[in-house]
């Protein structure tokens, strides 16, 4: 059976915390820390770059707000042009409520929809999850996993390293 | 540093001196901590999965039951309006908008509370929201889909309500974009969208704790459907954080924004006691007033059903009273301005608009609003007001009454006396209107019981973040603690 690779409890969030510096500084790559909350800093301890979803959420919020301006356009100039007030037909400050609306909600959906794709979620069957102790992970234990596709990877060695970090345990995860 | 309390007396959490300034310290920060109780990671998911995995307390079904039966009522009464039209209100010629646009506001203005907890307090970094956050998102949306209801029954002939959005239709016409009213139907439900959206993020990684935790084959498959697969890895909450982050950052304008929309509906008409400027900000304070009532109203509830006294604690009831005070006294300067403006401007339709609203034939409701909205909160200037359970409840539930009356004043003492004296009317609502208002209230109750009963009530995430333990630089060997202020014990 192939292995999908090690996984490693830690009790502390400094312990995880110490060990991702550990792990990333071996030259790791392909491995994750599991948290039950987000921890300060850990992003660093792991070496990772910061998230473009910022970039996906200003053009998906512009998106929005400038289809709604074009259909508030379209609707008021060229499908059922009327007069209001005395107003032209495109006066654009009143479509401003509805434009700003709109690019929040989409905005929002960027947000959302970019996060869960960012994280490749929904996705229901990781092989982490065949681990009892895994289960802890939504709890009060902090883990490590490290993939047995990382060019570094050694059964032995990466579990040596792991038990060095502190780990109070660590164990293999079949793929 | 003072020794950590580890025996703790359940009554402690509701007295004041203890619950304000418990003699531990988060040994970090040598702040006090916003969760009482020395609690460790454990005992958070244990306290806040717990409500959820075990049979209701007996009140829990005397309210679910009694909103069950006013949710049919609200049934009851919508298939009556749909079949007979708007006639069974108590609406007149000069008094067209009535009960059911009073009760749109009032809910809306409620489901306030929720998204400025939840996204403005954060980006001020109130950590102490983390307790309450999730509860008052669930209001918010419940809330808001009662202030949807009332629209959607006051069109009158809702099987045509597909008109109010920009659908081609058999007669070639379009939605009017300069109207408030199209903008309101754009503000509130995407308002709903948004708070539904952020509160299902929250809510991500504590439903894969309550399917870690499930016993049963249906909850695992349940929770787990909805957890999306969530494994608590690093690099998701990084996007997840970026995520909460943006959305709080354009839900606060959001929130703002719904709100002044809403008091277009008043303020762009031409009548006057609608038509002013003031409207907008006065609005959205009110509405945060209202809210933060609501939630103060359902906190005192929960947190006794559900012994979550140590997390909901007294510092919190502290602080949201303190804002029902800014914001109630917020709204009594805007009724002061409105009068004051009335006068100044010389304009003597607004002049008399003012005089009745306060001293004509609605004074009593007139007066009903002030008592409740701008005295009873005063008495929060005392502390021991702010940390009394009962004072608060019974302040919030005059809020939520003040705040419905505000609604209703504004709405009818305006419409009732328009330029034709011959036009003027008294306006009473029946009985229908009467139900359906009463009826809004089981469907939110209804939502709020089944809340409670199947999700954590509280942000597990988000709580466990804001424990001592929850930072790398906390050591359980006392040497790397700083030393908390040793001037703070002697309070």
């Amino acid at each position: 059976m192939k292995d999908f690779g090690l996984l490693a409890e830690f009790t502390t969030t400094s312990g995880v915390y110490h060990a991702c510096e550990k792990v990333r500084d071996a030259g790791y790559t392909v491995w994750d820390a599991h948290t039950p909350f987000p921890v300060h800093g850990l992003d660093q301890a792991m070496g990772l770059k910061r998230s473009h979803l910022p970039w996906v959420i200003l053009v998906m919020g512009l998106t929005g707000s400038s289809l709604a301006m074009l259909l508030q356009w379209w609707v008021s100039v060229e499908a059922y042009p009327i007069i209001y007030a005395g107003k032209p037909y495109f006066s654009w400050q009143a479509f401003v409520p509805v434009t700003f609306e709109v690019g929040v909600l989409f905005a929002a959906l960027g947000a959302v929809f970019g996060m869960l794709h960012f994280n490749r979620l929904p996705r229901h069957n990781h092989p982490l999850f065949q681990s009892k102790r895994f289960e802890r992970a939504s709890d009060d234990r902090f883990f490590i996993s490290i993939e047995a596709t990382d060019p570094k990877y050694h059964p032995e060695q990466t579990a040596e390293l792991l038990r060095a970090c502190g780990a109070v345990a660590v164990e293999r995860v079949e793929a | 540093m003072a020794t950590l309390k580890n025996t703790i007396n359940p009554a402690d959490f509701d007295d004041v001196d203890y619950a304000r300034y418990p003699d531990q310290f988060d040994p970090v920060e040598g702040r006090h901590p916003l969760i009482l109780g020395n609690p460790s990671f454990q005992s958070v998911t244990n306290d806040v999965c717990g409500p959820a995995e075990k049979p209701m307390p007996f009140g829990w079904w005397v309210l679910f039951g009694t909103a069950l039966m006013l949710l049919g009522l609200f049934g009851i009464s919508i298939g009556y309006l749909v079949y007979n039209g708007t006639g069974v209100w108590g609406l007149n010629n000069p008094v067209g908008w009535g009960w059911a646009i009073v009760n749109f506001v009032f809910w809306v203005g409620i489901g306030h509370a929720g998204t400025l907890i939840s996204a403005i307090l954060f980006l001020f970094r109130q950590k102490w929201r983390t307790s309450i956050n999730r509860f008052a998102e669930a209001m918010t949306i419940f809330a808001v889909m009662c202030a949807l209801s009332f629209p959607t029954i006051h069109v009158g002939r809702i099987w045509l309500l597909q008109w109010v959005f920009p659908v081609p239709n058999q007669m070639g016409a379009w939605p009017n974009f300069r109207s408030p009213l199209l903008w309101d139907v754009f503000a509130v439900s995407i308002y709903g969208s948004v708070s539904i959206l952020f509160w299902y993020v929250g809510l991500i990684p504590d439903l894969a704790t309550m399917r870690d935790r499930a016993k049963t084959k249906l909850k695992q498959i349940g929770y787990g459907i909805f957890a999306l697969g969530w494994r608590g890895s690093n690099r998701h909450w990084q996007h997840y954080e970026v995520a909460y982050l943006i959305l709080a950052a354009i839900s606060t304008p959001l929130v703002l924004s719904v709100h002044s929309i809403v008091s277009f509906d008043f303020a762009v008409s031409q009548l006057p006691g609608w038509h002013t400027t003031i409207f907008p900000p006065y609005f959205v304070a009110g509405a945060i007033f209202s809210g933060f009532a609501m939630v103060v109203t359902l906190m005192v509830l929960a947190r006794k059903a559900f012994q979550l006294e140590h997390m909901m604690t007294l510092k919190h009831f502290d602080n949201m009273s303190k804002i029902i005070l800014l914001t109630g006294s917020m709204v009594g300067y805007a009724y002061a301005m409105e009068f004051f403006i009335a006068w100044y401007s010389g304009n003597p339709y607004e002049s008399f608009a003012f005089i009745n609203r306060a001293f004509g034939p609605y004074a009593w409701a007139y007066w009903t609003m002030i008592t409740c909205n701008v005295v009873s909160p005063q008495v929060f200037w005392f502390k021991k007001a702010r940390t009394h359970i009962p004072t608060l409840f019974v302040v919030s539930i005059f809020v939520n009454i003040g705040m419905w009356f505000e609604r209703f004043v504004i709405t009818v003492t305006s419409l009732h006396r328009d330029f034709l004296p011959s036009n003027w009317f008294y306006y009473s609502p029946t009985r229908w209107d009467v139900a359906s208002f009463l009826g809004s209230f089981g469907l939110f109750f209804t939502m709020m019981c089944l809340f409670v009963r199947y999700l954590p009530m509280i942000a597990i995430a988000e709580v466990k973040t804001v424990l001592p333990e929850a930072n790398p630089h906390h050591h359980a060997d006392a040497e790397h603690a700083p030393a908390a202020p040793s001037t703070a014990v002697a309070h």
